[in-house]
């Protein structure tokens, strides 16, 4: 098996010591330390650019680095290559996932190392009994003969682990593999990465949700501008001083803000019934101009298809859609646009960017007609639309004529947020605006959604992330199912308490109240009120 | 790390050589290859001035389709057909001038694509077949529908204006087909890279999906860079016509000029001036290689490998 039992002798799974690495002139690591036991889940945490995913890279043996040490289990590691790192039992399971999906469970395991019979055949029955006697004692319950493009985001990711620990991998290292699972399968996860640790294989958590590295992790590592801020275990750690170290002397995490709930204008958005060819179905929802909705709920409870729908690009087969109090036919995304309404899409490089185009093409190619003359593009105006956008939102690129893909992931987003603002809409729908940015530029793009609120902008915020919608919301749609479950106002939901002496907590109490709503609505199923 | 854009955002893409010689490897390729044949060919006449402009005459048709062929590979699709509509136009047209006289025959000429462009159009956008099926079929329709009507004889066309004006003239001594393949190159050129109908075909090929979420109508855009490239096609095979030829076969010069150029095959980026350059290129090499006196079978042989050389060297690596 991939781990040895009885390993106590050895001290770290995993220890680098001395790290520098820099690109060009940019130092990107100095002086990083980092211990990983056996048997423990280690959450590696810092901002976007603070040096995680070098780190990482450098473990992965892709980058090699300037000077330090690295020890897998107290073997050094002297040389640095993918080859190598794996050898040494590394396993790196990367966001995008590297299955196959019109291969099988067992065949996407043992791809490249195929269990064969006596003339060299390729046996896919004693491939599928092996791949199963994993699955058994790990206890994951996935059909080995099932095709992998059949299975859940949160299957997929399991199956890809049982890959990597087939290989005798000893050191799991996961980079934000939540982000595209549901809440039940982020449970499954978090209990199957537990029984990895008790048999004794080191993890490495990435990710930018702090709820769950609360929930998951035994110690943590806090990475700063390239430097090892702070490791310590979790017990010592609070959410507070966690974020503190994260985001050094940037203002502070996500806190309340205030909503002003008087200036509250019109109704701008009417949705009567509104219904998809799946989902969403019979959605009815007013926002008024200044007010945000936040509309929760758990993966393919709908939310992401409304956008859709509301947008132009899925077809409504059902009710009305009234602007301004005049109902209006959406079919495409262009109508949409006519009626200013935006949505800022919730995969940012397959819906939101041209990865190699530039900065600024991606910027104007919503409003192509206002920065040109008849049909013909006005170069200067380009440049000034984009110009606007970069200054307004603080988006970070050596030239607007840089290809978007050399952004870092926070400032990509906030193109794609960006292009959206350009086209200055009245209606603003974002579909997971912060999904995979960091705390620092998640409370900027929450402000800076509640700052379109208070300038008459109606805003349906989608997101998976409850304290974000509890920050920026006036209310909160909770969607089950393709259906409505309820509509809540925001501040129902804080709790008596705490609400005024201490907001950290008070977010807090208001978290937990949102999540037992949607998971009633969930459990209650579509016919239920939250109410 | 990164620098604060400046406020006027002037700054332009840096034009440092090491980094973009890939991309205009091109351009430094025909240079070489140019000196190389002024120098070894010097006694053979190949910098004599009928020469070169022959090779102008030689490469027009093929620079024509190129420029069309940029927009509908940066589309992200791709037209194979365009050999087979520009033999298919050159016999549509000899016939209606034979019938109905010049003015009859450019229309026919048009006609012929438009409708070729149309039939790409819909099976492409509208029933979902891949371009690729859509135009491979359609070689072999145009093929067999150039040979059934025309009876596989060729048509004469006697008509001095048309010839002069499609092909054979010349203005002193500039052929008039140079004047055809710069006018259209710099309406390409400014089409790609300065109106809105260029950057929706350039968003196109560079991520169909994000473009959609954007508003753009991709379906439409690739219609239109489809109907735009059989008239083009068209446009080549009326000038075969007048040049009394019948273009058939040309689609892997077309792509290959343009993939010469430096327009990706699989979308989102291209240049028609690369293209022209890519399309001029292949005829340099065309006409040097006859000028040494390789035979055909070699000459095959050469093109193929000098092609390879310079695609790869223009590959970026990773």
């Amino acid at each position: 098996m991939g781990w040895r039992e009885g390993m106590t002798s050895t001290p770290h799974a995993v220890s680098m010591r001395g790290i520098f690495k820099h690109f060009g002139g940019v130092q990107a690591l100095e002086d990083v330390d980092l211990q990983i036991n056996a048997g423990e889940i280690h959450a590696l945490l810092g901002g976007n650019g603070a040096g995680k995913s070098t780190v990482l890279k450098i473990l992965n043996g892709v980058h090699v680095p300037d000077q330090g040490s690295i020890e897998v289990f107290g073997q050094v590691l002297d040389e640095y290559t993918p080859e190598a790192s794996r050898r040494a039992g590394i396993a790196m399971i990367y966001q995008e996932m590297s299955l196959i999906p019109t291969l099988t469970v067992a065949q996407n395991v043992f791809l490249t190392r195929e269990a064969r019979n006596r003339v060299g055949l390729i046996d896919d029955r004693m491939g599928e009994r092996k791949a199963a006697e994993y699955f058994e004692m790990l206890e994951v319950d996935i059909n080995p003969r099932a095709l992998v493009a059949d299975l859940g985001a949160g299957q997929r990711q399991l199956t890809e682990i049982v890959k990597a620990i087939s290989q005798d991998a000893r050191v799991l290292v996961l980079d934000e593999p939540s982000t595209t699972l549901s809440v039940s399968d982020v449970e499954k996860l978090f209990g199957f990465l537990r029984r990895l640790r008790s048999k004794g294989v080191a993890i490495i958590y990435v990710s930018h949700r702090m709820d769950e590295i609360v929930r998951v992790a035994d110690r943590a590592t806090i990475l700063r501008d390239g430097k090892r801020i702070v490791t310590a275990p979790m017990s010592e750690l609070s959410m507070e001083l966690m974020i503190e170290h994260i985001v050094g002397k940037r203002s502070g995490g996500l806190t309340n803000m205030a909503r002003k709930q008087a200036g509250l204008g019109d109704v701008l958005l009417e949705l009567d019934k509104v219904s998809g060819a799946r989902k969403p179905k019979e959605i009815s929802l007013t926002v008024r101009r200044g007010e945000v909705v936040g509309i929760a709920g758990l993966l393919g409870s709908g939310r992401s298809s409304l956008a859709k729908v509301l947008f132009g690009i899925e077809p409504m087969t059902g009710g009305e859609i009234r602007i301004d109090g005049q109902p209006a036919t959406i079919d495409r995304p262009r109508h949409a646009i006519e009626f200013g309404i935006a949505l800022v899409p919730e995969a940012r490089a397959l819906q939101g960017l041209i990865l190699p185009h530039t900065v600024s093409a991606n910027l104007t190619l919503s409003v192509l007609d206002r920065v040109s003359d008849q049909w013909i593009v006005n170069r200067r105006a380009v440049r000034e639309a984009a110009s606007r956008q970069i200054d307004n939102l603080g988006i970070k690129a050596a030239s607007q004529e840089h290809a978007v893909s050399t952004l870092s992931g926070g400032n990509q987003q906030k193109v794609v947020i960006g292009k959206w603002m350009a086209a200055e809409p009245e209606i603003l729908i974002l579909d997971e605006p912060t999904a995979g940015i960091d705390i620092g530029s998640k409370s900027e793009v929450i402000r800076l959604i509640r700052d379109l609120a208070e300038r008459g902008k109606a805003i349906l915020l989608i997101s998976s992330e409850l304290n974000e919608l509890l920050v920026a919301s006036n209310r909160i749609a909770v969607m089950s199912g393709g259906r409505l479950a309820g509509v809540i106002e925001r501040d129902s939901l804080d709790g008596p308490a705490f609400a005024d002496d201490d907001p950290v907590q008070g977010l807090k109490a208001a978290e937990q109240n949102l999540l037992a709503r949607i998971q009633t609505a969930f459990q209650l199923g579509s016919e239920a009120s939250v109410h | 790390m990164s620098i604060r854009n400046s406020r006027n955002g002037r700054t332009r893409r840096p034009l440092s050589v090491t980094a973009n010689w890939r991309q205009n490897i091109i351009y430094i390729g025909f240079v070489i290859i140019f000196i190389f044949f002024a120098i070894t060919l010097n006694d053979k006449g190949f910098l004599n001035p009928n020469n070169l402009l022959n090779i102008v005459r030689q490469t027009a048709m093929i620079a024509v389709m190129a420029i069309a062929m940029t927009f509908v590979l940066a589309s992200g699709e791709i037209d194979l057909s365009v050999g087979a509509v520009a033999g298919l136009t050159s016999v549509t047209v000899a016939m209606a001038i034979d019938a109905w006289g010049m003015v009859f025959g450019i229309g026919a000429g048009i006609a012929t694509g438009i409708a070729v462009g149309v039939f790409n159009g819909v099976l492409t956008t509208r029933v979902g077949i891949p371009s690729f099926l859509t135009t491979l079929a359609m070689m072999g329709i145009a093929k067999g529908v150039a040979m059934w009507i025309s009876d596989t004889a060729a048509v004469p066309i006697i008509n001095p204006t048309y010839s002069w004006l499609f092909g054979g003239g010349s203005l002193g001594r500039i052929p008039v087909l140079l004047f055809w393949m710069l006018v259209l190159g710099a309406a390409g050129h400014y089409f790609l890279k300065r109106t809105t109908f260029g950057r929706r075909v350039l968003a196109t090929g560079g991520n169909e999906t994000a473009a959609r979420f954007s508003g753009i109508d991709t379906r439409s855009v690739k219609f239109r860079v489809l109907v735009v490239s059989s008239m083009a096609a068209a446009l080549a095979g009326m000038l075969y016509a007048g040049r009394f030829q019948r273009g058939e076969g040309d689609e892997l010069s077309v792509i290959a000029a343009a993939v010469l150029g430096g327009t990706s095959l699989f979308g989102g980026y291209g240049t028609v001036i690369g293209t022209i350059v890519g399309a001029l290129m292949i005829g340099l090499i065309n006409n040097g290689l006859i000028l040494m006196g390789l035979e055909f079978s070699q000459q095959l042989i050469a093109r193929g490998g000098i092609i390879i050389l310079a695609v790869a060297l223009s590959q970026k690596r990773n």
